[in-house]
């Protein structure tokens, strides 16, 4: 790498590490400063780790997330399936272009589309509150599914469609050859795709606060409430944690991955021979 | 068709099933709801005043002279959000181009690293990236504590535009850098020494094999750029002290008052904006990308 390169990675590097370094310092400020550092102290996580609401929407929002991305995954892998297979062209292009609509349309359409359409029908049952964890979690399910889709329908069309016929032909009915020979083969695209549902719902902000009802309160909802008042630095605390969370789970991800593409290039090696 | 093949077919069309019903209730229906209260009021009679109402309301804005002037409020927030979303997918491409090609000029483990790099600030909520950078761009923050200590400062950063765009280019950078790099990665090295050998140099490779090869990522980095910057908020919110209402803040803030009939028709009109504008871009893509020349 050339010198000039070097030096414009390091400052764009710089530019995207600079605010997350001055969360990381300045969650360990004894003061409540946000501009001078004092000392050290713990004093910020400890107050987090008692903060029950806090705590409340972090369950929420996990179980909100592994509901979702269930949901998703099993219904976004057998629409892959379907999809995969469909001869007719115009079912084709109308299922492409409904997936792509969640994923192209900014957040807040969706956000505000699915909340008005819930209000109406809560209204036509004569319900005082019609947004709860059901809105919710109906919302997130709606704009995880496609990002299932995109990748297990990639792993379906490499896959030799020869091999669940030979199958069916030895005697497999449908189903059995599809959880025989099919879901061994697309297996790496479901996971990657029920990882991203799982972080897609973890992290979404918009779409939640639009369709979330009153008691139901995930972490991004809890962030924007709590930084709509006073700063203090136990937000910054909240986000160093979340911070070494997701690191560890991109190392282990790339660690997974890495071993994958090791296996692969030594069976490749040894077909060769 | 055979009856046995039939029925295989009709095993598929029943696992797309779920998911066909699912999208027409909560991807088709929706959209169609937002169309259905932009256009009727309250009692759900069919009536316009509320798309009126976005080109001809007026409100006073107070100059920073202390004078004001009669404008139209939503057509004022919708230009503002449209130039501060321009400029700041303009300053991602500027910034984001030459960091994607070094990256795909890279060794690969250098990539992999690199890339995971650019990822990771994607991997915190948005709110907190916003937030952070509110913290250093105060008037007591960390950056005029340093230009200060240099003798440049103090500058007043927070509540000014430029605020809002670093915070627009800082949230969706990755997404200009990334569908970028993944084609210029792939690229076939030997064109650009085929150019090269016809007596290229360095530039005009750049310009005339090298960009127009790319042009489908930075499309698409555009297009990842340009619609979340336009519908944001919070981030003006923050950044900009209020002071600069953005399309996105117009929605949530006739959300909260609960003027759900008013939020659905800016919600409409953003649609049918992005809607014209990707066709646009589309359009124009076809023709000059892939059309020849």
């Amino acid at each position: 790498m050339k010198l000039s390169s070097k030096i414009y990675s390091a400052v764009i590097f710089g530019f995207l590490f600079a605010p997350i370094a001055v969360l990381l310092v300045f969650s360990f400020n004894e003061a409540k400063s946000l501009s001078v550092f004092s000392g050290f102290s713990l004093k910020w996580y400890d107050e987090l780790i008692h903060d029950s609401n806090t705590l409340e929407a972090l369950s929420n929002t996990l179980i909100l997330a592994a509901s979702a991305t269930a949901i998703s995954t099993i219904m976004g892998t057998f629409a892959a399936v379907g999809i995969n297979k469909l001869r007719t062209k115009w079912y084709r292009s109308v299922m492409n272009t409904v997936t792509d609509i969640p994923m192209t349309n900014p957040d807040i359409i969706t956000g505000i589309s699915l909340m008005l359409m819930f209000v109406f029908v809560g209204r036509l049952f004569g319900a005082s509150s019609s947004l709860n964890f059901g809105t919710m979690l109906i919302a997130h399910v709606t704009f995880c599914t496609p990002y299932v889709i995109l990748q297990v329908l990639p792993k379906l069309q490499q896959m030799d469609s020869s091999l669940p016929e030979a199958a069916m032909d030895l005697g497999c009915t449908p189903m059995g050859a599809f959880l025989k020979v099919e879901l061994p083969e697309i297996l790496p695209g479901i996971i990657t795709g029920a990882i991203m549902a799982f972080t897609l719902s973890l992290d979404d902000f918009v779409i939640s606060y639009f369709t979330a009802g009153t008691g139901f309160e995930t972490l991004p909802i809890r962030i924007y409430s709590m930084t709509k008042k006073t700063v203090s630095p136990k937000m910054y605390a909240l986000a160093t944690i979340i911070f070494f969370v997701t690191l560890s789970l991109l190392l282990i991800s790339n660690v997974v991955d890495n071993k994958d593409s090791r296996k692969l290039r030594e069976l490749q090696k040894s077909q060769k021979q | 068709m055979k009856p046995a093949v039939k029925k295989v077919h009709s095993t598929y069309r029943i696992s797309l099933a779920p998911y066909s019903v699912w999208s027409l209730l909560f991807v088709i229906v929706p959209l169609i709801f937002i169309a259905y209260y932009a256009f009727t009021d309250n009692n759900f009679n069919f009536t316009t005043e509320h798309i009126t109402r976005f080109f001809t309301a007026t409100s006073n804005l107070v100059k920073d002279d202390g004078s004001t002037q009669e404008v139209r409020t939503y057509l004022l927030i919708f230009f503002r959000s449209m130039k501060l979303a321009v400029i700041s997918t303009a300053v991602c491409l500027l910034m984001g181009y030459p960091i994607a090609y070094i990256m795909a000029r890279a060794k690969e483990k250098t990539q992999k690293t690199m890339v995971t790099l650019i990822m990771i600030p994607m991997w915190m909520n948005f709110l907190i990236r916003t937030y952070a950078w509110m913290t250093i761009l105060q008037d007591t923050g960390i950056f005029n504590g340093l230009i200060s200590a240099i003798g440049l400062g103090p500058v007043r950063i927070i509540g000014t535009e430029a605020a809002v765009i670093i915070g627009m280019v800082y949230d969706y950078f990755p997404y200009m850098v990334l569908p970028i790099y993944s084609i210029l990665a792939k690229l076939d090295t030997r064109l650009l020494e085929a150019a090269r050998d016809l007596g290229c140099n360095s530039i005009s490779v750049l310009r005339r094999v090298i960009f127009p090869l790319s042009l489908p990522g930075v499309i698409s980095g555009i297009t990842m750029v340009l619609i979340p910057s336009v519908s944001t908020f919070y981030i003006s919110q923050k950044l900009g002290n209020g002071k600069f209402f953005l399309i996105g803040d117009a929605i949530e803030g006739q959300y909260v008052a609960n003027n759900l009939h008013f939020a659905a028709a800016i919600a409409f009109i953003l649609m049918v904006i992005l809607l014209a504008l990707m066709a646009i871009v589309k359009y124009v893509t076809s023709k000059y990308v892939y059309g020849g020349d």
